[in-house]
């Protein structure tokens, strides 16, 4: 019963989204009946929300009590499960993931419909037009070939449990997060078109996109690294990033996002940019879409992929192709509509930001090559695969250009400045990165993409406070703390990367319990190695005493686990953290019998100095987003406060006015609207 | 420059940046691509030594054997034909790893004719086999059910 509310719920939701583009998209029309039927578009999007939210609702229930009647959960669920893996395994699967993908847009489409209120009457309505018709698109999807609510003609006995590589509370959290995002950056699409097709690309028009840019910004952030940290814990392969597919298609989104995150702030702010941010956000949300398209269509081979269903990949090629086709149509005829903003000198804020927006554009077309070569000469029959090689120095071409600049930016002035006014920090950052650069060459031979990567992040660290130089602390807008933070965040996190690079340890053995390994100023003890299990899995699980420096040991137990429904083994890395990095140990195989006769194990462990660093550094950036959207919104609703205040005194005033004339109180009674 | 010019030159300047992105971009991947190689393919058409490539096959059976040190094996690989290859890898072996079963192998041939592999990739499940395995013989009854999970 539950899943057919679920069910009715998604195609009522999608009548409404046809309902909200139309009535969005008359409204348009000036003249005629149009305007009687504008006033459906902000109801039809809230209350699409409710009943998208009350679909995915009622999927988690069905997930939750294991309804093995509902095929997805039978195909995807096990009664024996423990609870929160129930609850998670929603959207471990293709169609959950795409319900909640939905419910998303939806709640995040109502969310805008009912708060946004500062647009024109018309361009909002042309957003909400939009924002049905990249709905409509999903639900089809949804509906027709990924339906989650399908019944089994004979319920099943048992589920057929799910991976349990997603057994996991990383899955709880990161692709919802990652989702959030994507759809975050649908509303700043829905925005730009909608001020694209009314002509409206004004600072106002930013000043709306900009809260919806950061929050889908924030997300994207928290999700890439929470994936990074998962995939660094749970596949024991002691990486934090392997240029896999699915990780790139949550990297170029980011990249188009930061990039339009920068050049609407220009837009709010300086009335530039307007044309590059309009192409940004169709950049952006294409992203999404193709980040989506990638994961969900099983075009990728890679630990992501989920399921090879060419009609679903055949389908979503078609709504990227319809939204990324009609978007590039819409601002061909726009575009030259658009005035040209305010101009600026190569010298200044707006010059730096425009610099690495192009870095960071290159960035992304360089990611996005590398991920779709390997696709493109499959179609030839020849097989590749694009790794480290190619990305980290392609990268860095364009990344040390973009860090050293926005080591800069920041202390330029607005439209125009000179260079020689802030010789000083330059001399300063300069120095800094120069004795890094000599320091860490003295001390050992380590590769130089993680030397520059150290130079640089203790430049940008510096650089990242000294806006705050000379300043009164307490009277420092709250968003200039944003930038500060998430600035600082993107050095801290640069550190710990090149750190990784540079300076890790790692020691492979097979140890018999009681032997001893030494792995820098470690040393690693094997104590025992004993069979263990757990609700879904038994394991075998070894005890490990590691010390450093004769220092009291600390017992790490990595598990090699063996799950059954499905019959899967996982390897369960133990984490020690002390402040200055990581201590990742691993157990493997048995290894035989050792010269002294006695069982060995394979033993992995690896010291990784400051590698925490790179996910603190992702918390900062995604703190310095939050608290930029906190200082926005409270200047915002401050403006509002003294319009309203304006307002309020200027009705007195013609009141008094009026009163002096003779005239009722209240002034002119206004126009009625027809 | 013309304050008239500006937005072009800042648009002709954008599009030579992502031009030049492109470029290195294809160069790149025209260099450091990682091929994937059968082992007939490797026998007869050897990529260079040293050179990051992969290597995908059958684990021979009776070929797997562990060295003294408990933690490099050797093990050789076959295709669809007779040549075979050999392979040594030291590390944690994959979970799924055995005789008979696909593997790729990521690494690089030796100057003696030995595969060094840096990274094993096997089954991740029972379900699931190396996209680049699938043209393998042993290996087609299994791709009716290769649309299963692979994880996230």
């Amino acid at each position: 019963m539950i899943a057919e509310i679920g069910h009715a719920a998604l195609w009522l939701a999608a009548a409404l989204a046809v309902l909200q583009m139309a009535s969005g998209a008359l409204a348009l029309r000036q003249s005629g009946e149009g305007g009687n039927f504008a006033v459906y578009a902000r109801p039809a999007a809230v209350v699409q929300a409710f009943l998208a939210i009350i679909a995915f609702a009622s999927l988690l229930y069905s997930f939750a009590i294991t309804d093995l009647s509902v095929k997805l959960v039978a195909t995807n669920s096990h009664s024996m499960k423990p609870f929160i893996y129930k609850l998670t395994g929603t959207w471990g699967n293709h169609e959950g993931s795409m319900l909640l993908w939905v419910a998303v847009l939806a709640a995040s489409g109502g969310l805008l419909a009912f708060a946004e209120r500062r647009l024109p009457e018309r361009t909002m309505s042309a957003t909400l037009a939009v924002q049905g018709f990249v709905a409509i698109g999903f639900y089809v999807f949804l509906l027709l070939s990924s339906n989650p609510f399908e019944r089994l003609p004979v319920p099943a006995v048992e589920g057929i449990g799910l991976n349990p590589l997603l057994q996991d509370i990383g899955l709880a959290v990161h692709p919802p997060t990652l989702y959030v995002g994507y759809v975050g950056l649908s509303v700043a699409f829905s925005l730009a078109m909608g001020a694209l097709i009314t002509r409206q690309v004004n600072p106002n028009f930013a000043k709306v996109m900009r809260p919806w840019v950061l929050g889908a910004w924030v997300f994207l952030t928290l999700g890439i690294t929470a994936g990074s940290y998962w995939a660094y814990y749970e596949l024991g392969w002691g990486g934090w990033w392997f240029w896999d597919p699915v990780e790139n298609a949550s990297l170029m989104p980011w990249l188009a996002a930061t990039a339009l995150l920068h050049s609407v702030s220009v837009l709010a702010a300086r009335d530039a940019l307007r044309t590059w941010t309009i192409m940004l956000g169709v950049v952006a949300f294409s992203m999404s879409m193709l980040g989506t398209f990638l994961v969900r269509s099983g075009v990728l081979t890679s630990v992501h992929a989920f399921a090879v269903d060419p009609e679903r990949g055949t389908l979503l090629l078609a709504l990227l192709g319809l939204y990324i086709g009609g978007s590039l149509v819409i601002f061909a005829m726009r575009a030259s509509s658009i005035a040209e903003g305010t101009r600026f000198t190569a010298t200044s804020r707006e010059g730096a930001l425009v610099f690495n927006n192009v870095m960071l554009s290159a960035i992304l077309a360089i990611v996005l090559l590398g991920t779709l070569y390997p696709l493109l000469t499959e179609a030839f029959d020849v097989r590749v695969s694009v790794g480290p090689p190619y990305y980290n120095p392609a990268g860095a071409i364009f990344a040390i250009p973009m860090f050293m600049v926005m080591a800069v930016g920041p202390l330029l002035r607005w439209k125009d400045d000179s260079p020689a006014r802030i010789q000083p920090q330059l001399a300063i950052l300069g120095s800094i990165a120069l004795l890094i650069i000599a320091l860490v060459v003295v001390l050992g031979d380590y590769p130089l993409l993680p030397i520059l990567g150290l130079a640089l992040a203790g430049a940008l660290g510096v650089a990242a406070l000294l806006p705050l130089k000379g300043r009164k602390l307490s009277r420092v807008p709250v968003a200039t703390w944003g930038m500060v933070l998430a600035h600082f965040g993107v050095a801290v996190s640069l550190f710990g990367m090149a750190s990784e690079g540079a300076f890790s340890q790692e020691r492979l053995a097979a140890v018999a319990p009681g032997g001893v390994e030494q792995l820098g100023d470690w040393q690693i003890e094997l104590t025992s190695v004993d069979p263990v299990s757990g609700p879904n899995w038994t394991a075998i699980e070894a005890q490990i005493a590691v010390s450093r420096a004769g220092a009291e040991p600390t017992i790490l137990s990595p598990q090699a686990r063996n799950f059954w429904a499905p019959a899967q083994a996982t390897s369960e890395s133990a984490l020690l953290t002390t402040w200055d990095g990581q201590l990742y140990a691993v157990i493997g195989d048995a290894a035989g019998v050792g010269p002294d006769g006695q069982q060995r194990w394979q033993l992995r462990v690896w010291w990784k100095p400051f590698v925490t660093f790179i996910w603190y550094g992702g918390l900062l950036i995604a703190l310095g987003g939050v608290v930029s959207i906190a200082g926005r919104v409270r200047v915002d609703l401050k403006q509002r406060k003294a319009a309203r205040i304006r307002g309020e005194r200027r009705e007195d005033e013609a009141a008094l006015a009026g009163e002096a004339r003779g005239e009722p109180s209240g002034g002119p009674l206004p126009q009625p609207a027809e | 420059m013309k304050a008239k010019h500006q937005r072009l030159t800042l648009v002709v300047l954008a599009l030579l940046a992502i031009i030049a992105a492109g470029l290195i971009a294809v160069w790149a991947l025209r260099n450091q691509a990682n091929y994937f190689y059968l082992p007939e393919q490797m026998a007869s058409q050897p990529p260079q030594v040293g050179q990051a490539v992969r290597l995908g096959g059958m684990v021979q059976s009776g070929s797997l054997e562990t060295e003294a040190d408990g933690v490099t094996v050797r093990f050789v690989v076959t295709g669809n034909e007779a040549s075979t290859i050999p392979v040594r890898y030291s590390g944690i072996l994959p979970d799924l790893f055995v005789e008979g079963s696909g593997v790729v192998a990521e690494g690089s041939l030796q100057a003696d004719g030995t595969f060094l592999a840096t990274n094993l990739l096997a089954k991740h499940d029972e379900n699931y086999v190396p996209k680049e395995l699938e043209g393998l013989e042993a290996h087609e009854a299994k791709d009716v059910i290769t649309d299963t999970v692979a994880g996230v």
